[in-house]
């Protein structure tokens, strides 16, 4: 058996605030150089209670003994379908800490700030030309604000057409941010089925679509890494029908070089710079949610844009049609500059590449455990692959499989999603592992198919490596503790 | 291609497992009348020293406070940041992760986390915390939202000296729902008009949202401010961008707030031309079920040992789709953890410290540009590390007049308030020196003459 989890070193930690003794402090002020003052005291807060008092080195020890039970990309493969769990390089986190662009103060005058402005421009040149739009917004925080972002553009054009259409069609294999989303904006949900081949027909779609409908929200490819090729027909459906179309851009990083959105009549869609442009995820954020648009709805662009004028760039907030803004000042600046940096670092060549890569390794995977697991669509499946649990013997469930895989030192794949595959097993690589950790990470999943058959209890009492064993959700939702108190 | 490890030999092998003849095999259910037809017109690819040159280069044309004295405030804060944050914020280990799915291999975020809900508690006087919104804008959006939910009315009361995009923020994302906003007037001193608000505030509102401090710097008599509020049944909303007056200024939840939001850039985060920072958003325990984001938890494992999960997703969007308290699937996890670092780093007294510095330099820089002929504080109530100054010609053309001098004086208030011409709002922190202050007096005396 060829596992690369040991047990290692494991150090408990408690609370930063059970290390708090009082007098200690972690931090240093230069002396006052001006007169002390004072509020009334009506408006004084005497203290901050319960905040800890702890030395310099108590906090870097906590933090460094914590950051020891995660499990990032770089220790090992993380093949979380729909996350894009790629590479982050090291250069693009040095860019985004150059004390000229980190330290550029969003009110600095736009005479004064021409290279943020200039960076941003060209991320929404470059974006536009990767996907086929006419104009590109970079505020959104993140793929759902995107999402936000786009849907209240269509409905504002819609607006503007005098249409007060009430529903958005939406296929059955979506991210939940997607209905969610559609709600925010006052819509009614429709979902849809896909077919039997995981792909959403255009005769389903024009079966549901009439006068009622706003749009159609897809993703592409969908969330079982199959492409809808029926795309364009159902662009034309959906137009022709008077609604537009959006795009969830999650999966973007299959189809880069090979096929533009924009291209196949998508009137809208988001990015994930966190994902298809090798932004750190964070442990959940900060991310970057671009949106692309097609030429119709430039005027309802949230506000302000970025413009060029000459040699010169500037921000227009002089635009009455603009949906607003979504957040204060203009998007997640320090994400954008990563992503800039991975751009000017690939090139257009090598972003096809990644694309191709990417699917390369999804397929290989595919290949290597389909005769094992059982794979409900059979499609020609691009940057991922979606097992079911069906095959799994000894009783054991995807869930068993994945902690079962945290034992052989990988982080586990993302489980039971897609909604329409029982038990889903969706397996991302992405283009920066090499054959050999797709290799390893595959006889360890065959590995594991044999222990369900024959010794189920290491599955089902997995992961035994870890500092914890499996924690009890239940318990923590049926009476929540959310916070600290110090005992009395 | 440094980050694709492939060489020509693996693919052909790779290929041949999966039982194709070329890489093109792979895309073949794509139509080929979506094809693209040509290569991407885009840079070709650079070297890791050229990126780093051409980023250079960008970031030469942009002023910072390493080339310029800078007085800007307005929703961003320039304050020191230890060097131990970003020391820590870059094991791979907490910036490479995701969202903590399996706690058995997350505890290091889960319990990051936790202690961050536990200090946002602290600083704002409530009882629960989430894990983060994408900042403080679009976080006093969903306390809006939620406010709605929890009250069943749809009227929302906006101060209009709350952050102009906290405002335009929370407008866009009530845009098409059946929610709606009134302004709430201020008087001369700053502050909101109580009597107004009181005309205004009904039984329909479900909630009164109050900038604390106000966008003008202004400390707002919060505590009456809510009671106005509860005496009708509505929330009172308070919502702070620079949340280092926290230190000094009583707690929101000390005075009566329902929901409290803000932007935690202040805390440890570089001011990146206005992100990511970290929005936080607490309430109480009675409305925890309505709160919109992530929430972490304690439990236990299997052996009774401590540990943390996500928890109460059933509020959420993966569940309950159409149906969530919000569309948000993330929070803003590292710029949370720089929170969690530097708040533990400051504590209880270093807090307090360094909002009584932010202080106390403001009043001065404040009693000092108040004094110069031509220049007026035409705001009287307290204020905390920021205050408006009125100046007797155009305040955008004096402040451009600075710069040649290497000082950014302020924010010409035109850009919220087109009235405004004569004003703009002067920012103090920690990090400017009394040097500083002086020059930016000295200056804006030559800027008179």
């Amino acid at each position: 058996m060829n596992r690369i989890g040991t047990r290692g070193l494991i150090l408990k930690e408690k609370l930063i605030f059970e290390h708090s003794d009082p007098g200690r402090k972690g931090y240093s002020l230069p002396a006052l150089d001006v007169p002390p003052s004072t509020l009334p005291e009506e408006l004084s807060r005497l203290e901050i209670e319960g905040f800890p008092e702890v030395s310099e080195v108590d906090v870097v020890r906590h933090f460094t003994r914590l950051s020891t039970w995660n499990y990032g990309v770089d220790t090992g493969f993380y093949p979380l379908g729909s996350c894009t769990m790629k590479y982050n390089p090291k250069v693009n986190e040095v860019v985004a800490r150059l004390p000229g662009l980190a330290g550029c103060h969003p009110h600095t005058p736009e005479r004064l700030s021409q290279g943020a402005l200039g960076m941003m421009y060209d991320l929404q040149v470059a974006l536009a030309e990767l996907s086929g739009f006419d104009a590109v917004t970079l505020q959104p925080a993140a793929g759902a604000h995107g999402e936000l972002a786009g849907m209240l553009m269509i409905r504002a054009w819609h607006e503007a057409q005098g249409s007060s259409r009430k529903k958005v069609l939406i296929p059955d294999t979506a991210h939940g941010t997607n209905p969610a989303t559609a709600a925010l904006c006052g819509y009614d949900v429709v979902p849809i089925a896909s077919g039997d081949s995981g792909v959403l027909t255009a005769e389903t779609v024009a079966a549901h679509m009439n006068e009622d409908v706003a749009a159609l929200m897809i993703t592409n490819p969908n969330t079982l890494g199959i492409y809808e090729a029926d795309i364009r027909k159902i662009c034309e459906i959906v137009h022709e029908g008077g609604g537009l179309v959006y795009c969830d851009g999650a999966n973007f990083n299959a189809v880069m070089g090979i096929a533009r959105p924009g291209d196949a009549g998508v009137d809208v869609m988001h990015f994930n710079l966190h994902k298809t442009f090798a932004t750190p995820h964070g442990g959940g954020g900060p991310g970057s949610g671009p949106v692309g648009i097609n030429k119709k709805l430039i005027p309802y662009l949230p506000k302000p844009v970025v413009v060029r004028e000459g040699e010169k760039y500037r921000l227009d907030y002089d635009r009455l049609e603009s949906i607003g803004r979504l957040r204060s000042f203009y998007g997640n600046f320090g994400i954008m500059l990563r992503a800039w940096a991975y751009i000017l670092t690939m090139g257009g060549e090598g972003l096809k590449q990644v694309s191709e890569m990417a699917v390369l390794n999804a397929n290989y995977i595919r290949a290597r455990l389909e005769e094992t697991y059982h794979l409900p669509y059979k499609n020609r499946s691009l940057h991922e692959a979606v097992f079911s649990d069906k095959n799994l013997g000894g009783g054991c469930h995807t869930l068993d499989l994945a902690k079962r895989l945290i034992d052989y030192g990988y982080h586990p794949p993302t489980v039971y999603f897609p909604l329409v595959v029982q038990g889903a097993i969706m397996i991302e690589p992405t283009e920066t592992e090499s054959m050999e950790v797709l290799d390893e990470f595959c006889d360890a999943m065959l590995a594991i198919a044999e222990e369900a058959e024959n010794n189920p209890e290491l599955l089902l009492e997995a992961p035994s490596v870890t500092a914890l064993s499996r924690l009890d959700e239940t318990a923590a939702a049926r009476k929540p503790v959310l916070r600290y108190r110090a005992e009395a | 291609m440094r980050y694709i490890p492939h060489t020509e030999e693996d693919v052909r092998q790779m290929l041949g497992t999966i039982g194709v003849d070329s890489i093109e095999d792979l895309f073949s259910e794509i139509p080929r009348d979506v094809r693209l037809d040509r290569p991407y017109d885009l840079v070709a690819p650079m070297s890791e020293s050229e990126v780093l040159g051409e980023l250079k280069r960008l970031a030469r044309q942009n002023a910072t406070v390493e080339t310029h004295t800078s007085f800007l405030g307005g929703g961003a804060y320039n304050h020191f940041s230890p060097s131990v944050v970003d020391h820590l914020i870059s094991r791979s280990e907490f910036y490479s992760a995701y969202t903590p799915y399996q706690p058995e291999i997350s505890q290091g975020t889960l319990q990051a986390i936790f202690e961050y809900q536990t200090l946002i508690c602290q600083l704002t006087g409530m009882d629960v915390s989430n894990a983060s919104m994408y900042d403080g804008a679009s976080a006093c959006a969903e306390a809006v939202l939620m406010s709605v939910r929890a009250t069943r009315r749809s009227k929302v009361l906006l101060a209009s000296n709350l952050h102009p995009e906290y405002r335009e923020t929370v407008a866009t994302y009530c845009r098409y729902l059946d929610i709606e906003l009134v302004a709430v007037p201020y008087l001369e001193s700053g502050r909101i008009d109580q009597k107004l608000l009181s005309g205004l505030l009904d039984k329909g509102a479900a909630a009164l949202v109050v900038g604390y401090p106000n966008f003008f710097g202004i400390i707002e008599e919060l505590g009456v401010l809510a009671d106005l509020a509860h005496e009708v049944g509505a929330l009172l909303v308070s919502a702070t961008s620079e949340p280092v007056a926290l230190g000094k200024i009583k707690s929101p939840g000390e005075l009566g707030a329902d929901i409290v939001v803000g932007e935690g850039q202040s805390f440890g985060m570089p001011v990146s031309f206005g992100g990511p920072g970290v929005g936080f958003f607490a309430t109480r325990q009675k409305t925890v079920r309505s709160i919109p984001g992530r929430l972490v938890g304690a439990t236990t494992d299997k052996d009774g040992k401590p540990g943390y999960v996500l928890t109460l997703a059933t509020r959420e969007q993966h569940i309950r789709r159409e149906k969530a308290t919000s569309n948000i699937c993330s929070n803003q996890g590292l710029c949370a953890l720089i929170a969690n670092i530097y708040l533990c780093l400051m504590g209880k007294n270093g807090l307090r410290e360094l909002a009584e510095q932010n202080l106390a330099k403001a009043e001065y820089a404040k009693a000092a540009i108040g004094a110069i002929d031509g220049f007026s504080i035409p705001f009287t109530a307290p204020t905390f590390n920021e205050f408006v100054v009125e100046f007797e010609g155009d305040a955008d053309a004096m402040l451009e007049s600075l710069e040649a001098q290497g000082i950014l004086g302020g924010i010409p208030l035109t850009k919220y308030f087109p009235e405004m011409e004569n004003r703009f709002l002067v920012c103090v922190t920690e990090q400017n020196s009394k040097a500083d202050i002086d020059a930016l007096v000295v200056a804006l005396k030559g800027g008179v003459a």
